[in-house]
């Protein structure tokens, strides 16, 4: 196990590196000299050749790019362009309310999808089936922002049930009330998907002879669903769940902009509006970071699940 | 939900009847998409989609931009179908021009997807040397997910329609790349690909006249729902500023104003994301449908 675990860490050094790459190009891909958007279209000459010298753009390209790394690995990512506070302090400061709302919405969507896919499968080509089948079409073809404005309308503005925006921390009953139209937000984009999966999965495993069999030795029909068919269909579904963090990530990109979250989608996006580079780049990278270190932490837990991963 | 199908060719036929004449491949193909109730309505809902954004300027009773303020917010009415927004334009007729910016976003989006994406699938496929370096490229790429790739070349060239465009585009190729790749890879163990080679059949012909036919129909497939994709991304993008800005009617820069007065004029908000939905719907119908028409392990 340990080192399936450390193969795995292996392998994502080369696409941390390239992350890197992609993530430094950012300031050197805007069209124009990246100084003189940073210090703004009227300033003086000498003013430019300042920040070209702070920032290391009279450097060749290749050494820009060893000190960046170098200065990530030390943690110093820089400070933002307009309030002049270090980067990774306010990185550090959002990343919990994006992490907050991306849990809840991982719990959530098990909580609809799992139970969903189940009874429809269980009961193929019933009306709830169906009914299912049209929900995913639906669910699909609907922007996450659409779900966030006709939740905010429905239960925010028309029944008042909610609070309109705005975030509280979870350890009140506040802020659970604040977090729970943007985790059914951020959730709606990956719902359709894990019903179909559960729901096909599901399929494939009520038709396996251990099934039949179990049933014919006369095992409970609901032992039967959740003990032979659910246990069996589940290893697929904890993968997706998994795999499905990154989505729910980049969701709150949009979910917190609608329900003005101060989490770090919403920093990273006005960041990008008011050209605030390094914050956009520090966002960036702690993004894919956390994406490339959920996958390792599913592929890892899904091998102990399951040891014909490890060996196979 | 890719349910077997009946292929028409398989069914038993009653005692004694004449044969038919053996139908051509696509008089079968076509007969299987025509069944289909997936393509079927993806295809209607697509013509139209194409017929509004040809038509645009004979169906628009209004132009899209022109505010009035005397008319702000009125609901749909005889005068304005899909009512006016805060600037009191028509809000059909900046749909009817919004048309045309979404299949703009599909298209280019698609299409600089699908020509990266091809060639580096091909490439990978069909040269082991170079699979690895361009593999391992694209994990890169696949380790943003979705939307943060598009987000971060916008945070790069800066918010715009056409940098929307191209950045949705690069975060489309992964998905192209890996298609073809599986594809080619499956093709080239065919030995007529052996026996065009052993004739001394150049590679880039073998390539073209070979393998890309017998991958087209994935490349189809790929680039139908790639234009949801496209153009569910373009509109996120948009909503948050990062994409179209007004007065361009895109369908998610009119969400984004609409969202500011969502308590007065819910309409304003409600038509461009029946628009999304409806177009994303008919994409996703259509892309889904051909997979299974054409699936090749179907197709006996």
């Amino acid at each position: 196990m340990a080192s399936y675990i450390a193969g795995r860490l292996v392998q994502a050094v080369p696409v941390l590196l390239g992350v890197s790459v992609l993530v430094f190009l950012i300031l050197h891909l805007t069209p124009g000299n990246p100084a003189l958007v940073v210090a703004g279209p009227d300033a003086p000459p000498d003013v430019v050749r300042d920040i070209e010298r702070t920032l290391g753009l009279d450097q060749p390209l290749y050494v820009q790019y060893g000190r960046y790394v170098a200065r990530m690995i030390r943690g110093d990512f820089g400070r933002s362009i307009r309030s002049r506070e270090p980067v990774l302090g306010r990185l550090l400061d959002t990343f919990p309310v994006t992490l907050g709302l991306a849990t809840v919405g991982v719990v959530w969507t098990t909580l609809v999808s799992v139970p969903m896919g189940i009874l429809a499968a269980y009961r193929r080509n019933s009306l709830l089936d169906l009914s299912t089948i049209f929900a995913v079409l639906a669910g699909n073809a609907m922007p996450v922002f659409a779900i966030g404005l006709i939740l905010l309308w429905v239960f925010a503005i028309n029944l008042r049930w909610f609070p309109l925006t705005g975030y509280e921390s979870l350890r009140t009953l506040e802020g659970w009330r604040h977090i729970a139209l943007p985790a059914i937000t951020v959730s709606s984009g990956v719902i359709p998907l894990l019903t179909r999966l559960t729901r096909s999965s599901m399929l494939e495993v009520l038709h396996q002879d251990y099934v039949r069999s179990a049933r014919a030795k006369g095992v409970r029909e609901t032992a039967v669903i959740v003990r032979h068919g659910f246990r069996n269909a589940l290893l697929p579904v904890i993968t997706v769940i998994g795999l499905q963090f990154g989505g729910l990530l980049t969701g709150a990109f949009i979910t917190e902009s609608i329900f003005s979250l101060p989490g770090m989608g919403r920093l990273v996006v006005q960041a990008i509006l008011g050209r605030d580079f390094p914050i956009v780049q520090g966002g960036v990278l702690l993004f894919a970071v956390t994406f490339v270190a959920t996958n390792i932490l599913v592929d890892v837990g899904y091998a102990a699940a399951d040891p014909r991963i490890r060996y196979g | 939900m890719a349910a077997a199908r009946d292929t028409g060719l398989g069914a038993p036929r009653a005692a004694g009847a004449a044969v038919p004449a053996p139908k051509s491949r696509q008089a079968t193909l076509w007969r299987r998409l025509g069944k289909s109730w997936q393509v079927c309505i993806g295809g209607i809902i697509v013509a139209l989609l194409l017929l509004t954004a040809g038509t645009a300027p004979f169906l628009a009773i209004a132009d899209p931009t022109q505010p009035d303020i005397l008319a702000r917010f009125a609901g749909p009415s005889h005068a304005h179908p899909f009512g006016t927004d805060n600037l009191g334009r028509d809000i059909f007729s900046q749909i009817v021009y919004g048309s045309r910016i979404s299949l703009s976003i599909g298209l280019i989006s698609v299409g600089i997807a699908a020509a990266f994406g091809i060639t580096l699938g091909l490439l990978a496929g069909f040269y082991r040397r170079l699979d690895n370096p361009i593999m391992r490229a694209i994990d890169v790429l696949l380790a943003f997910p979705g939307l943060l790739l598009a987000i971060a070349i916008v945070g790069a060239l800066g918010p715009s329609l056409q940098n929307a465009m191209i950045a949705v585009g690069i975060a489309t190729i992964p998905g192209f790349v890996r298609i073809v790749r599986s594809a080619v890879l499956r093709v080239r163990a065919n030995e007529y690909v052996d026996a065009a080679r052993a004739v001394g059949v150049r590679d880039a012909r073998l390539v073209v006249r070979y393998v890309l036919p017998n991958v087209s129909s994935e490349i189809i497939v790929t680039a139908t729902l790639g234009m949801a994709s496209a153009i569910l991304f373009a509109a996120a993008l948009s909503f948050l500023g990062l994409g179209a800005q007004p007065p361009t009617p895109e369908w998610g820069a009119m969400v984004l104003v609409a969202r500011n007065y969502l308590d007065i004029a819910p309409h304003q908000a409600f038509f461009p994301i029946a628009a999304i939905f409806v177009t994303i719907l008919g994409f996703n119908f259509l892309g889904d449908g051909l997979r299974d028409a054409l699936d090749p392990r179907l197709y006996r």
